[in-house]
């Protein structure tokens, strides 16, 4: 909105939130609702492999897909009933469907001073690519209006954490 | 951050369709809010309180009364009651919760409001968080009340607002029909001003608002004129509306809801040429407006998410109006009644009655076996604790009947144990009827939440038969599932004022049972212990489990500035038994590639109970070495 276009989201409240894999769409532009047709996503942004691997559905050979490389082992597999594939498989099979970024992301949050602060490296990540109709400084911006005071500089060094990671492609 | 109460006319923030249901409300000049929280409606009443809260904090007066009910018959009466005095109400609740409300709805209609009321009902298609995907928009035909559904964010801030004008002029409560999509959607919305509110209204005495027979047989008719009256608010309402997409055209769409969205844009991407008759008021419909709209139109879809309730009544008008025209939809297997739609099936559908090339490729599919990542208990979650002993407690084969709230997570492996799970309040009435017809025993679970809002009649009816049944509260001080709101135990309000505290076991002891036990599950030997006695009693058994939701444990903890206690296990004393994780299930507590087993200190809670439950007192806490809530999440 800050970029002065229309945006959308959809988001995942209530019972997934307890440890349950979530999904979030966001759409910015001329459109009339957050959902997104499968294959036509631009970018998935995913905080575990596997749950980009998972949502694979809403990605094209376009599509951007930028992934952090550490496993968040479900309580299924933790508890021996199912297997957490091979992360070199899960990683190739995304690259057959989609043009892959990996990303550390849990280290660059963690050198940033704050381990919850990965997703705002994830955004970092996005905004290197070309993805967004806006200018980088603009989604930086509205973070950083959007957290606490103490939180900010953690917040800025992650956003910036994630772009360079993303650049260095 | 967004501030709700900001008279700024013309500004564009944006708003979670919850969210935005509240500004519309505020808009109107809200007087009271009631609900009992439920996914996907909670948020609506969690930002009153959030405001409520605000004010109280800096001792001012929010402006209207808010509260979290007893439960949603409750709620719905507490602002019928406001209506009646002239002031303007809003009740919210998830659809399921207007079941609980049914009795009073259906009669108030013939009562009919004051003031304006609205009760929004959020239906959930797909079952995101529901024990089932009813379409609501039922409960406004059985009961004759007007309804409209918002199709954007935007729209239900429009339609909460100039929805208390119709239910003024029509004097009826209107049905604010919601589904999961729009409640969680954000989207921009131009913020119109606010109207203040009328504090305290009266009471006018009317021998027809006491419904008996002779009453009520004067006010049916009298609700039937008024939905008469309603059609013609339907077709004027600025919320119908003719959209047009490319070139003069006879073929017609009816949508309403967030299937409008699907609608345009999939037209717009098969480049069709249609007018779509975007119905925002679908009880009652615009009745003319529909027929010209059918006379205009060669062929006509409707898409509607579950029950094809438009079209039926689409199919009625035609036949009234001697037209032969195809109409698409459930009916021809076009669309289906189950779950969510999206633009992949609504794109199928239009391909396959336009015969035009679906522009969407079949989506790809993983082809490696991927884990599924389910809901779980948290880690620390004191429900947990009480579970692991009532398994080590309870013979084989005992049914475990449960209930609505964050405990039926454990029905997933390994703890198993949930049996039945009905509606709210449900256990404890399963339970009673299993007692007669089977020699099983039986454990039933019910939240503390879930025990005021309808848990106590079991209870009344397991004492009086005298039913052999161990009822379980788990009582962990809050409304978890929904997102930690107060209910009749707590200390406080949804205003966040001090109120009065009602003891589960005060209450289960007044109700007569005989056997209680009050536990703490953080103590597994006694709780198991607890158990024991309560399935050797011979009659109706209560066992409370009191312990905060961990959730509140990680408030206080982290408020107090308390240190968290880091947890090891000792890998020499360590058998591999595994009872950690196979039996008592800890998300924390993991194998690592080289087959040892340990602890996730960022997922750890600190309750300790793993410590108790090792059968080889592998695991300790680690002395000096503690850190706070903070150090270890930031």
């Amino acid at each position: 909105m800050r970029g002065k276009i229309n945006v959308y989201v959809s988001e995942v409240h209530g019972m997934a939130q307890r440890s349950g894999a979530v999904i979030c769409t966001v759409r910015i532009g001329d459109v009339f609702g957050p959902m997104i047709a499968t294959g036509t996503a631009d970018v998935i942004l995913s905080t575990e492999p596997i749950e980009a691997l998972r949502n694979i559905m809403y990605a094209s050979k376009k599509t951007k897909v930028i992934t952090d490389i550490n496993p968040v082992i479900p309580f299924t597999v933790a508890t021996g009933c199912e297997e957490y594939p091979n992360l070199d498989d899960v990683f190739q099979e995304i690259s057959s469907y989609a043009e892959l970024f990996l990303i550390d992301a849990t280290e660059i949050a963690k050198k940033s001073g704050d381990v919850i602060s990965k997703n705002i490296v994830m955004l970092g990540a996005l905004a290197a690519t070309d993805v967004l109709p806006f200018k980088s400084e603009i989604l930086l911006e509205t973070i950083l209006d959007n957290v606490p005071s103490n939180y900010k500089d953690i917040n800025k060094r992650s956003f910036k954490g994630g772009m360079k990671a993303i650049k260095k492609y | 951050m967004i501030d709700l109460t900001e008279n700024k006319v013309g500004k564009q923030i944006l708003l979670l369709g919850n969210e935005a249901i509240t500004r519309g409300a505020l808009e109107a000049g809200i007087d009271v809010a009631t609900t009992y929280p439920g996914a996907p409606s909670s948020e609506i009443a969690d930002t009153f309180s959030k405001i409520a809260k605000q004010a109280t904090k800096q001792n001012k007066n929010p402006g209207f009364y808010f509260e979290y009910s007893t439960n949603e018959k409750v709620a719905l009466e507490v602002a019928a009651a406001a209506s009646f005095c002239g002031l303007r109400a809003l009740t919210c609740m998830k659809h399921v919760g207007l079941n609980v409300a049914s009795d009073v709805f259906m009669t108030y209609l013939y009562m009919g409001c004051k003031g304006g009321h609205i009760i929004v009902s959020a239906d959930d298609p797909y079952c995101h968080s529901s024990q089932n995907e009813q379409d609501n928009r039922y409960f406004a035909l059985f009961g004759n009340a007007p309804m409209l559904e918002p199709a954007t964010p935007q729209e239900a801030k429009e339609m909460t607002r100039i929805g208390f004008d119709i239910s003024e002029e029509l004097q009826l409560p209107i049905l604010l029909r919601t589904t999961t999509r729009l409640n969680h959607t954000r989207g921009s919305i131009i913020l119109d001003n606010l109207q203040k509110q009328r504090g305290k209204g009266h009471f006018e005495k009317d021998p027809l608002f006491a419904l008996i027979p002779v009453t009520a047989r004067v006010k049916h008719p009298a609700l039937l004129k008024k939905m008469e009256q309603a059609k013609k608010i339907s077709e004027k309402s600025p919320f119908n509306t003719i959209l047009k997409i490319g070139k003069p055209t006879d073929i017609g769409i009816v949508a309403s809801g967030v299937s409008v969205n699907y609608v345009i844009e999939i037209a717009e991407v098969l480049k069709l040429d249609v007018k779509i008759l975007k119905l925002g008021m679908t009880h009652p419909i615009p009745r003319k407006m529909c027929e010209q709209f059918i006379k205009s139109c060669n062929v006509i879809v409707v898409v509607e998410e579950l029950e094809p309730i438009l079209e039926w009544q689409f199919k009625t008008i035609a036949y009234d109006i001697y037209s032969d025209m195809k109409i698409y939809g459930k009916s021809t297997d076009h669309f289906s009644r189950l779950y969510e739609y999206s633009l992949d099936i609504v794109a199928d559908a239009f391909s396959k009655i336009f015969k035009v090339k679906n522009p969407y490729q079949k989506p790809v599919q993983p082809k490696l076996k991927l884990p599924s990542r389910p809901p779980s208990l948290c880690p620390g979650c004191p429900h947990r604790a009480t579970y692991y002993a009532v398994k080590k407690a309870a013979p084989k084969g005992t049914i475990y009947p449960t209930d609505i709230g964050c405990y039926i997570l454990g029905k997933a492996p390994p703890l198993e144990i949930a049996d039945l799970l009905l509606c709210m309040g449900s256990n404890a009435g399963i339970a009673c009827g299993l007692s007669i017809s089977t020699e099983q025993k039986i454990v039933s679970f019910m939240g503390d939440s879930t025990f005021f809002h309808s848990g106590i009649p079991p209870i009344v009816d397991a004492v009086h038969h005298n039913h052999n049944v161990v009822i379980t509260i788990l009582d962990n001080r809050t409304t978890a599932m929904t997102g930690l709101q107060p209910h009749p135990g707590t200390e406080y309000d949804g205003m966040g004022r001090p109120a009065k505290l009602i003891n589960v076991e005060d209450v289960v002891k007044g109700l007569g049972v005989e056997h209680i036990e009050i536990v703490d599950p953080n103590n597994i030997k006694d709780t198991t212990a607890a158990f024991k006695r309560a399935l050797d009693f011979r009659g109706p058994a209560v066992v409370v489990s009191k312990s905060p939701c961990i959730h509140l444990e990680i408030q206080r903890k982290r408020k107090s500035k308390e240190k968290k206690s880091i947890y090891y296990i000792d890998q020499e004393k360590c058998n591999q038994c595994r009872e950690c994780i196979v039996r008592f299930g800890c998300p924390a507590i993991y194998y690592t590639e080289e087959g040892s087993i340990r602890i996730d200190d960022l997922q750890c809670n600190d309750c300790g109970n793993c410590v108790q439950i090792c059968p080889f007192d592998a695991i300790f806490k680690k002395e000096g070495n503690k850190r706070t809530i903070k150090q270890v999440l930031y």
